[in-house]
């Protein structure tokens, strides 16, 4: 079958590689990228990184690359953005910049946010060295895919000491007709130093056909900058997600990523937290929510390699019917970065009796004056608490779902936008609806 | 407004109401005493529809309704109040939008429309005041890190602001010194009314001091082995329980 899969992406290499973005090094560097991936195949549940996560039904689906189309309108794309049109936006349908629904006002002079194509076209020495590192990387078969076959997504460059007053909000949009299609939108936020952003990527369906989303994003933080990475997956009933986040921070910088993985049949969501700098403070929040048949896969690793650095992590999980969930989560202290301060949790709640999580931490540490703390829970729903709700005239359905917020509540709540808050919570209740029927 | 006739219920297959006998009208105050593991809690619990015990036999009418036919949140509605012996502590829900939630949906029940969070707040600040209460307490999440005099006048603010017809408060004094127990048993007092009935449940004769009873009954074994006026709790608190086994248990005692 891997060869099989293999044939296919190298024959939809070749007829569209005269169609996607990049001057020659970048063309140089998706060759390079497509032998990687013909070397490997599709990883199988023998990789160790892969064991609980079968991608079998991704290699043996014979995914069409993603084309310019229609763009969808505008009351299905506010539908996943917060209330009030006037936020900063990119637009992305199956890959491809939709500049009629994009908006970029407000931005600050010699910030630039928009499409990497563009950029690439537009200011090549600002993506170049960054980009050209980014594909360059040995990072796993779905990450030299997307190397491969990007088309297009969003790029963000702030310059020293440049803030942003309102996140920039990102959504891919898949179109999910009925001939599947594969998607590898990469995204790449330069954040200066001193800088001050707020980034929401932001994933969604509109139809119930299969898809694949294969995303890549890497995030650079400049020293003494401080970035939100809001990051929402709620993508139809029958995609398939594989995303994989890069952040490297500099000394001083405050990054918080927080991941809320909502949506697909089948998703990965792999995080790497490089903290190359001293002092550097990393925050990665997750929730879960998966239903039915899902499955829902994350991976973290978070890389102390400097002295004085802080990572915070807390990744919760919700799952109803014969839903299956993977938490893993690496912490890796370097030789020398000491006073690193780690901490890290996995709480889960089981809303049926079939739900399924594995969850393993993993700390790797090499330094012999630092505060690493880990643990994981697995609970359902508190019989005393549903009881005192009900004893207050609340019907046992909604006070099960005030149970189940108030479980997320600890993650959402760290939303400091309120609009966005709002938003993601209803989104939240929407998949909460469908997925978490009761035991 | 409530009549209860021989009631039996058990936990994981044990016994623990052996055949409760008890009518309380409206506009009375009536309390329940008894030695720890006579059952007095789990008729407080069983009145509200904890499904973790099973009743096995007799009924209770509530307003001429058979109240084991309904869910708590139906007898909630319907106006019975349980004030917890342990409030439960619940992360992430806030006081206010709880106590609103549970407000609007007896109101809901009753016809009438839903209070918004202006005019909430301002019933909510008023009846704190009845419980010396601090404001902050409204956006606290529900009980946590509340001290346990804190959770028990929450429970009282609760039944203020839910203004049930019956009322069954379980060891609500247990564990208050005697400033708290003062504050819980004015909010007790001043929601007194020829409408709406009280059932006491206790361990202790001293709440008695401030929250006079009409009626006291002493349980023991899981059934009511005498009843009789507020001079009855004198009685136990000179004489503690030890006396209630030189008596008949079959002392069912009707009131």
């Amino acid at each position: 079958m891997t060869g099989a899969a293999v044939a296919h992406y190298r024959r939809g290499f070749q007829e569209i590689e005269g169609t996607l973005a990049g001057p020659d090094w970048v063309r140089k560097l998706r060759r390079d990228a497509l032998a990687r991936f013909a070397d490997t195949g599709f990883p199988t549940t023998a990789d160790e990184d892969w064991r609980y996560t079968n991608v079998a039904p991704i290699a043996s689906t014979p995914f069409r690359p993603g084309m310019p189309g229609a763009a969808p309108d505008a009351a299905t794309v506010a539908a996943f953005l917060p209330a009030g049109a006037s936020c900063a936006r990119l637009v992305f349908l199956d890959g491809h910049f939709v500049p009629s629904l994009s908006q970029a006002t407000l931005m600050p002079a010699g910030s630039f946010a928009g499409s990497l194509a563009d950029a690439l076209r537009r200011s090549p020495d600002l993506v170049e060295p960054h980009l050209r590192a980014s594909l360059d990387r040995n990072q796993g078969a779905f990450s030299a895919l997307n190397a491969a076959f990007f088309a297009d997504g969003a790029f963000l460059h702030l310059p020293r000491g440049c803030c942003l007053p309102e996140p920039i909000y990102v959504l891919h949009f898949s179109s999910n007709g009925a001939t599947p299609v594969a998607t590898h939108p990469r995204s790449l936020f330069l954040a200066g130093e001193s800088s001050h952003a707020s980034v929401a990527e932001i994933y969604a369906g509109r139809g119930a056909g299969a898809c694949l989303t294969n995303a890549v994003t890497e995030v650079v933080a400049g020293a003494n900058a401080s970035f939100e990475h809001i990051r929402i997956q709620a993508e139809g009933p029958r995609a398939f997600h594989v995303s994989s986040v890069l952040s490297r921070q500099e000394r001083d910088t405050n990054y918080a990523a927080r991941a809320f993985l909502f949506g697909a049949a089948l998703s990965r969501n792999d995080h790497w937290a490089i903290l190359d700098g001293e002092g550097a403070n990393a925050v990665l929040d997750g929730l879960y929510l998966a239903g039915g048949t899902t499955h829902v896969d994350c991976h973290t690793g978070i890389e102390h390699r400097k002295p004085n650095g802080a990572s915070r992590e807390v990744y919760k999980g919700i799952l109803a019917g014969r839903a299956a969930a993977v938490f893993h989560g690496r912490i890796h202290v370097h030789p020398g970065a000491q006073k690193t301060d780690a901490k890290q949790s996995n709480a889960n709640l089981l809303l049926s009796r079939e739900a399924v999580i594995d969850t393993k931490p993993q700390l790797e540490i090499y330094a012999n004056d630092v505060k690493c703390t880990h643990g994981a829970t697995i609970g359902r729903l508190d019989a005393d608490s549903l009881f005192y709700l009900r004893a207050r005239g609340i019907q046992a359905g909604e006070a099960r779902t005030m149970l189940i917020r108030a479980f997320a509540h600890e993650v959402t709540e760290r939303v400091r936008v309120q609009p966005a808050r709002e938003r993601l919570l209803e989104m939240f209740d929407a998949r909460l609806l469908v997925a978490g029927e009761p035991a | 407004m409530l009549e209860i006739r021989n009631l039996h219920a058990a936990a994981g297959g044990k016994p623990i109401l052996r055949g409760i006998d008890l009518t309380v009208k409206a506009g009375e105050v009536h309390a329940i005493m008894g030695p720890n593991g006579s059952g007095k809690s789990t008729l407080a619990q069983v009145l509200a529809g904890r499904d973790s015990y099973d009743v096995t036999q007799g009924t209770v009418r509530y307003r001429g309704e058979d109240l084991l036919e309904l869910d708590p949140e139906e007898r909630a509605c319907k106006g019975l109040f349980l004030a917890f012996q342990y409030p439960v502590e619940i992360p992430g829900v806030n006081n206010t939008y709880f106590l609103r939630t549970g407000l609007n949906a007896l109101r809901k029940a009753r016809g009438e429309s839903p209070v918004d969070a202006v005019d909430f707040l301002a019933l909510a600040r008023e009846k704190m005041k009845l419980l010396d209460m601090d404001e902050a307490f409204l956006a606290r999440p529900v009980n946590v890190g509340f001290s346990g005099g804190e959770k028990k006048r929450n429970e009282i603010f609760q039944m203020a602001v839910l203004e049930p017809a019956l009322a069954v408060l379980d060891e609500t004094d247990s564990g208050l010194d005697i400033d708290a127990l003062k504050v819980v048993a004015n909010g007790v007092n001043s929601l007194r009314s020829q409408e709406r009935a009280f059932v006491v449940v206790t361990h202790y004769q001293r709440l008695l001091e401030y929250i006079v009873p009409d009626f006291v009954h002493v349980i023991a074994e899981g059934r009511i082995v005498k009843s009789g006026g507020k001079e009855l709790a004198h009685k136990l608190e000179a004489e503690g329980y030890a006396w209630l086994e030189k008596e008949p248990a079959a002392a069912k005692a009707a009131r």
